[in-house]
């Protein structure tokens, strides 16, 4: 199995990922679509671990995963404030960048 | 222009200019009361200070101490006097170094006061007259609930006229100058709830201002010029300015000086200017803040001497105000307007003297301190008039006073004959030397000096009559009655000098030989000769007292003024024009200026910047709408920002 | 996961057998299938439930690529608790919750797919170019030269990268007590006992005249959904009050498909119990939901909040 077929479905799904973010209004989903995009790096780490055949790229993914896991957490909390007092989980909420 | 000088001996091989006297004496090596010049200034100040800050608390005693300070300045002033005669002539320049005050880079201005022959003449005539003039007010101003302010601001006056005489540069001198300035606007205005005094304050404030700015700029002048402002340095480095520099200086100060004294073409000011108080208008709008243009003509004596052109522009300026002053004070019936037309008159003749050179500044300065005296003498026997006709100072409404002010009477009629050349008083001396030198240096001069002379004696003669002689034109209920002795004493003191002040000056003082160091002194020939001049002048001037005489005194004066008369009284009655002129020359197209400015400064300047200032906000405008605070767009911008990044990189691997 | 399951991936990760093969198609379909449902569901909870999908594919691609821990810990770690966690938050802000999918920013969407599939397009040709012709090495050795995956990588995590994993763990403390921060609500005024706040109520029964009894029952009517429909006060005038504050409006417009019917259900109700035979009263005021002065109110509001949605530019 050409390793390379990872990578390009890891290349893939990254982009997926991206275009969620990029359409999405729903700050949960946009947030998943993150999620998303950590996995398919994950994924690329994970073959590229393979490729060399050495154990470093799985511990960086392993790393990538606790980074992402602490990034929910606080970003989820940050979603719970925000609709506490907006009502609404929408990024584009008018002028939330704005004034 | 070189002048054979007396003042030679001063300075060895002098090659006949006037030698600026640079050997000046220090105050502290002169000793004596020297050292105590700043008291000249200082005590005034403390009144002014004391109760201006001291407000209400003062009112009681307040004019007291006001009156008692600038007689302290003249005890002081006498001492100085005394001790100055007694000095040798090389010894009577002396200077007071206070301190330092405005200095940057080669630029330095000491505070440091100069007394020599001509200041110590302006300081007797000020704190002398002023000191009067303060007693005369106590009385004057008896029933004013201001009376404390009034004296406040005399004090102020009288300091910044002692200042702007005895400072050491032009610098300090300009303080002085804005000194008397402020004070003449304030004390103008005094009685500010009448519209006409506000009004007439800001004229004379907004016309000096024109005056000032010619003393600015005279001072930059010499600042490039010379490099330094004192006036010793100045009249040293003179001789060896350009042409031009001179007289763009010497026409810049004339410009100060004409607007100071109330000359053409800035005279307007001074007849309105009687809106203030009779005192002001006797110690500042007649013997003395008015002549500081003199002072200051014949202090550069050094620069005019050397620039023919602003010299002869200083002779047609005298003469013209000379003429127009006399004129115009033989129309008005407002006694107080008709006295300060003199006023202008006689301070075109200072102005004709200066305007001779070295002929005449002595004569100017003689004049001028003549005219401070029976000028003085006048204006306050005329608000003595004026006290006793309830405020009443059409003279149409006067009338036989003869018989109840029988001192005003004595003292206006000293005044009378101060002023109208009868030998042996007061102008008969200054006038008669004024015309000699002017007849000897300048032949238009002295006919128009002789003419002058001649309208003098006829508009003295005319308000003469036409108060205190004549039957009664009184308004009902108005009971003339002499004013107190508090008044009336002042009066006749300066009654003496109007009198016998001329006499005492030339023959007994000497005044050319006490001023020739300082202005140097040139004897003419008169065109004329001597005896038959004088009795030239003595004829035209009976010919006027004899014409006003039969016009005012044996003829009824009607009370509402004759409408046939000539196109010159008619003239003369309207000021000669002047405020038409002003209004017509300088106010409107002023007025059309400032409203094109205004337009212009709307269309083209504003809608220049407003045009720009609305591209920049449709530019920030463009701009804004990528900055809509919506989190995707700025995320699909870091897409794009990273494809860019990406590409970049492949293509540049690429190749 | 058995040994024989890892015995098995292990020799697929070697060799690259037909059976990798077959794991990668099936399993990385479905991951790019669960990926676009993520991007295309309207309703946020099928979004959660594609990205899990997504995640427990991939979990076993990292299984083929010889890393089975790390599949485990996806498995547990990404799509039980994380997940979960989304699941959770969906739950509080609403599980009804629906995007509206009308793309509000002009040209967002244009732009986004032109871009991402560039940057796709760009990732896979570079990508595909560079690695084109490698052969994979395999984790195999390096996992028998530890003896075993979850060894070799705790060896590498406690030795080279140990300082990263203490950099890691404080970062998750902190996450944690930030979370808690975040998520903490200050009370502001001093907690109230059951005798205060009846003495508030009564307070404000007197000033406002506020009813201080617990709100009416909902209102149970044959015809339509009972907890939506407004109950009937004893003077027989239906009532708003009946209806729980987050419904009023959405469930009206639900059950508005049939305004008629239930305007009459109303209508009857408050005849039978006035006993009258007469037609509902003026006195009554209006009784439909769609009348109503106060549900119409929570409609706009909607409708608002919903033109807020649609129209974020204005």
């Amino acid at each position: 199995m050409d390793p390379s077929a990872y990578v390009i479905l890891s290349a893939v799904l990254f982009s997926l990922g991206g275009l969620g973010v990029l359409l999405r209004r729903n700050a949960i989903v946009v947030f998943m679509s993150v999620e998303l995009m950590l996995n398919a790096a994950n994924l690329a780490f994970v073959s590229f671990a393979r490729m060399h055949g050495n154990l470093d790229g799985q511990v960086i993914a392993f790393f990538v995963m606790i980074v992402a896991a602490a990034e929910v957490v606080v970003g989820l909390a940050i979603i719970m404030t925000i609709f506490r007092t907006r009502r609404s989980v929408s990024v584009d909420e008018p002028h939330l960048l704005r004034n | 222009m070189t002048i054979p000088s007396l003042a030679a001996p001063l300075s060895e091989g002098s090659e006949g200019a006037v030698e600026p006297i640079t050997a000046t004496v220090t105050a502290a090596d002169a000793g004596g009361y020297f050292p105590l010049m700043w008291l000249l200034i200082a005590l005034p100040v403390i009144g002014a200070v004391v109760l201006l800050i001291g407000g209400r608390r003062t009112n009681r005693w307040g004019h007291l101490l006001a009156t008692v300070l600038p007689i302290g300045s003249f005890v002081v002033a006498c001492l100085l006097l005394v001790q100055m005669m007694g000095a040798p002539v090389d010894e009577r320049l002396v200077t007071l170094h206070l301190w330092d005050w405005t200095f940057a880079g080669m630029f330095e201005a000491p505070f440091a006061l100069r007394l020599d022959q001509l200041s110590m003449v302006f300081v007797m005539l000020i704190t002398g007259v002023g000191s009067l003039i303060h007693v005369y007010s106590i009385g004057y101003m008896a029933h004013d609930p201001d009376r404390r302010k009034f004296f406040a601001y005399l004090n102020l006056f009288v300091a910044a006229m002692l200042l702007l005489v005895l400072a050491d540069n032009y610098l300090l001198l300009y303080v002085g100058w804005e000194g008397v300035g402020l004070a003449s606007y304030l004390l103008i205005g005094f009685w500010q709830q009448r519209d006409t005094a506000a009004v007439a304050a800001k004229k004379a404030f907004v016309m000096n201002r024109v005056g000032d700015v010619g003393l600015s700029v005279a001072i930059m002048l010499m600042f490039i010029t010379f490099g330094s402002v004192t006036f010793d340095q100045v009249f040293e480095a003179a001789p060896q300015a350009g042409d031009t520099a001179l007289t763009l200086i010497g026409l810049t100060l004339l410009l100060a000086a004409v607007g100071k004294s109330a000359q053409f073409p800035l005279q307007a000011w001074l007849l309105d200017a009687m809106e203030g108080p009779t005192p002001v208008s006797a110690l500042i709008h007649a013997a003395t803040m008015v002549t500081a243009g003199v002072y200051l003509i014949v202090r550069s004596n050094a620069i005019f001497d050397l620039s023919t052109t602003a010299v002869t522009f200083v002779l047609a300026v005298g003469i013209v105000t000379m003429l127009a002053g006399a004129v115009i004070a033989c129309a008005k019936d407002d006694i107080k307007k008709s006295l300060a037309g003199s006023t202008m008159s006689q301070i075109g003749y200072m102005f004709v003297a200066a305007g001779l050179g070295p002929a005449g500044y002595v004569f100017a300065i003689f004049h001028l301190l003549m005219h401070g005296m029976f000028k003085a003498d006048l204006f306050l026997s005329a608000g003595s008039v004026i006290h006793g006709m309830k405020d009443e100072q059409d003279m149409r409404f006067y009338g036989a006073l003869r018989k109840v002010m029988i001192v005003t009477m004595v003292a206006f009629f000293a005044g009378f004959l101060g002023i109208s050349g009868i030998p042996p008083f007061d102008s008969f001396f200054s006038k008669d030397e004024i015309i000699k030198a002017a007849m000897g240096t300048n032949i238009f001069a002295g006919i128009a000096a002789l003419a002058a002379a001649g309208i003098t004696a006829f508009y003295m003669t005319r308000m003469l009559a036409m108060t205190f002689f004549g039957e009664k034109r009184w308004k009902e209920g108005t009971e003339p009655h002499e004013s107190p002795a508090v008044m009336t004493v002042p009066m006749l003191l300066l009654s003496v000098g109007a009198l016998f002040g001329g006499v005492f000056f030339l023959y007994v003082a000497d005044i050319e030989v006490w001023l020739e160091p300082i202005t140097g002194y040139q004897p003419t020939e008169p065109a004329i000769p001597e005896p038959w001049l004088g009795i030239l002048t003595l004829v035209i001037v009976a010919v006027g007292i004899l014409l006003a005489w039969r016009q005012y005194a044996m003829r009824t004066v009607p009370q509402q003024p004759p409408q046939q008369v000539s196109v010159l009284t008619v003239a003369a009655r309207n000021s000669l024009y002047d405020d038409a002129f002003n209004e017509a020359v300088f106010m409107r197209p002023g007025q059309y200026l400032t409203r094109w400015l205004v337009w212009f400064d709307n269309r083209a300047v504003d809608g220049a910047v407003r045009g720009l200032a609305s591209k920049i906000d449709g530019f920030g405008e463009g701009l804004r709408k990528i900055q809509n605070g919506f989190a995707r767009s700025y995320a699909l911008s870091m897409v794009g920002g990273a494809v860019l990044v990406g590409a970049v990189f492949v293509v540049a691997r690429w190749f | 996961m058995t040994p024989v399951v890892m015995a098995a991936a292990e020799t697929a990760a070697a060799t690259g057998s037909t059976g990798e093969q077959v794991t990668f198609w099936i399993c990385g379909t479905l991951a790019v299938v669960g990926a676009l449902g993520l991007i295309l569901s309207r309703k946020t909870v099928h979004s959660a439930l594609f990205v899990a999908l997504t995640m427990i594919n991939l979990a076993v691609l990292f299984v083929t690529n010889g890393a089975p821990f790390l599949g485990l810990v996806q498995v547990i770690v990404y799509t039980g608790a994380v997940m979960m966690l989304f699941l959770f938050v969906l739950m509080l802000v609403g599980v009804d919750t629906s995007d509206s999918l009308v793309e509000t920013l002009k040209g967002q969407r244009i732009a986004a797919l032109l871009l991402i599939l560039g940057f796709g397009l760009m990732l896979v040709l570079v990508l595909g170019s560079a690695l084109n012709g490698i052969t994979a090495v395999g984790v195999a050795g390096a996992d028998e030269a530890a003896g075993g995956n979850v060894e070799g990588l705790a060896r590498l995590m406690f030795t080279t990268y140990l300082l990263p994993l203490e950099v890691v763990a404080s970062l998750l403390i902190t996450a944690a007590l930030g979370a808690l921060v975040l998520a903490h609500r200050e009370r502001w005024a001093p907690r109230q006992d059951q005798a205060q706040m009846l003495k508030q109520r009564m307070a404000r029964y007197k000033e406002t005249g506020e009813h201080p009894g617990p709100l009416p029952n909902p209102g149970v009517l044959a015809t339509s959904n009972a907890i939506g429909t407004p109950a009937l006060l004893p003077d027989g005038s239906p009532t708003d009050l009946s209806i729980p504050a987050p419904l009023r409006g959405s469930v009206h417009s639900r059950i508005a498909g049939r305004p008629d019917e239930i305007e009459a259900d109303v209508a009857e109700v408050a005849q039978i119990a006035s006993g009258q035979e007469t037609t509902r009263p003026e006195a009554l005021g209006p009784v439909t939901g769609h009348e109503d002065p106060a549900t119409e109110q929570a409609d706009e509001q909607a409708d608002q909040h919903a033109d807020d949605q649609d129209g974020g530019k204005a």
